[in-house]
């Protein structure tokens, strides 16, 4: 981005100055990276409720005749049956099967959709969707008009009703309640492995339902926790775990692709790689210790490279290092140990399955 | 704002020293650790080992970034707070304190005059 560029700001931007937020540019935004702390906001989540801004990432609205059509190709997952007032999670592919983003898609109705991408990847997705779209399909970027916060945590949802008269407590996982008279939308989805809303709003009702949740006692969370929640839940982030040159196959994402749905972006070179099975897949990993792992890490056992980390956390759960990494298949069943290249020096860490990262109490 | 306490020595790359004696007690400044953010790892030098100025003795490892711990002095580790243990965040709480981190016995105690005041110091990261 050229320095001329103006960092953009969210709805919710003044709120954070006022919160003294530690501000960092993050794709583009000016964004909070903390407020008290990354390890207490994290702490937080996990044992009560935390609020997050998350309007930078990228919103993007798909309508029209031929909108099914084209999401149909454009992404992995079955979106011909995703009923309207539901969501999910699916991969936006190239023609060679990599990862051009991954999202989730929500039906307002039959053939109009929401689509959330990663804010760094806004402009590339739509002009991707454009380019692969029939004239009649209408595709906006309404990211600048909406904001969006993630309320995460075992109270979350009860906090969520008190704090504003939203019936949520019967919205199931992946389904979303929208107000008749309205536009936000909540939807019972999230990115720390906590139960919660994600919640779009129109950008000037954001302020009032952001001081709302923090009246009702949610903790103001910052970005470093939020990678810290979703990294100790296994979840992948688009440029560490997958990007353009990873298979959904290696990177452990083909429960969100349908191969037999019929033809989609990248399809026979998604099924040839499940056939000839990967050289490498995505595991979760356990440290020893207190040291991080961090992305770029060389995992090895005895002196023979074996396996990348992607992305590292202190896990303030497990109070030791965790994170996740590609290691070559033979070494990346549960259970095996390699040593982790950190410095000078060798740390002992563990695969896991990604989905048992976060200890389950 | 950060606290620079009186009666200490600064260095660049943001360690303090506190003179005993002939031996130099060395710990980062409260302005490093609230940039650093919350303090998760650390690695200290073993007691014996003979460090030059400038060298990097150890590194601190926070929930956001590893840094080197660059001696400010030149001597020999005669100790170093292990008794922090797994409360690293003791030196997010009490960096001038609980949370030091090394003692040295200075080899070339002439090289405290060249390092900074605490009036110097609180300049130079109130400029950064």
């Amino acid at each position: 981005m050229g320095a001329a560029e103006a960092v953009r700001r969210t709805p919710l931007h003044a709120r954070h100055v006022d919160l003294n937020a530690r501000m960092t540019s993050f794709a583009g935004w000016d964004m909070p990276v903390q407020y008290a702390g990354v390890l207490p906001e994290a702490r937080a989540v996990r044992s009560a409720c935390g609020v997050f801004d998350i309007s930078h990432m990228g919103r993007l609205k798909v309508s029209g005749p031929g909108a099914i059509e084209l999401l149909d190709k454009a992404t992995t997952n079955d979106v011909r049956g995703l009923e309207p007032g539901r969501a999910h999670y699916t991969l936006l592919t190239n023609h060679d099967g990599g990862i051009i983003d991954d999202l989730i898609i929500y039906r307002l109705a039959g053939d109009s959709f929401l689509l959330v991408v990663n804010a760094a990847n806004t402009t590339r997705d739509l002009a991707w969707l454009k380019a692969h779209a029939r004239a009649e399909v209408r595709i906006s970027d309404i990211t600048p008009d909406t904001a969006m916060v993630a309320v995460q945590g075992p109270l979350a949802v009860d906090l969520t009703e008190r704090a504003t008269d939203a019936a949520l407590s019967g919205v199931e996982r992946f389904a979303f309640y929208r107000r008749p008279d309205a536009d936000t939308i909540w939807c019972r989805t999230g990115y720390t492995g906590e139960d919660g809303f994600e919640v779009l709003a129109p950008a000037d009702a954001a302020e009032q339902l952001w001081r709302a949740l923090l009246e009702h006692g949610a903790t103001p969370c910052g970005l470093g926790a939020r990678d810290t929640l979703r990294a100790e839940a296994g979840y992948p982030l688009y440029g560490h775990e997958i990007d353009e040159t990873t298979t959904p196959v290696e990177a452990g994402l083909m429960w969100v692709v349908r191969l037999e749905k019929g033809p989609f972006h990248g399809r026979d070179r998604i099924t040839a790689a499940k056939e000839s099975a990967p050289e490498r897949r995505l595991v979760g990993i356990v440290g020893s210790g207190r040291v991080v792992p961090r992305q770029g890490y060389t995992l090895a056992t005895g002196d023979e490279p074996v396996g990348i980390v992607t992305s590292g956390v202190f896990s303030p759960v497990r109070e030791r290092g965790c994170g996740m990494a590609y290691v070559a298949r033979r070494h990346a069943r549960a259970g095996s140990v390699l040593s982790m290249h950190v410095r000078a020096d060798r740390h002992r860490v563990t695969v896991v399955a990604r989905k048992d990262l976060l200890p389950r109490s | 704002m950060t606290s620079t306490p009186g009666g200490l020595k600064y260095s660049t790359s943001h360690e303090w020293v506190r003179l005993e004696g002939d031996v130099a007690v060395v710990g980062i400044t409260d302005h490093a650790q609230a940039e650093l953010g919350d303090i998760v790892y650390l690695e200290l030098p073993d007691v014996g080992r003979r460090i030059a100025q400038d060298e990097a003795f150890g590194t601190v490892e926070s929930v956001k970034a590893v840094s080197d711990l660059v001696s400010p002095v030149s001597g020999e580790v005669i100790e170093a707070n292990t008794g922090i243990g797994d409360a690293t965040d003791t030196v997010n709480q009490d960096p001038y304190g609980a949370g030091w981190l090394v003692r040295i016995r200075l080899s070339a105690p002439e090289e405290v005059e060249g390092l900074m005041t605490p009036e110097q110091y609180a300049a130079m990261v109130s400029e950064a």
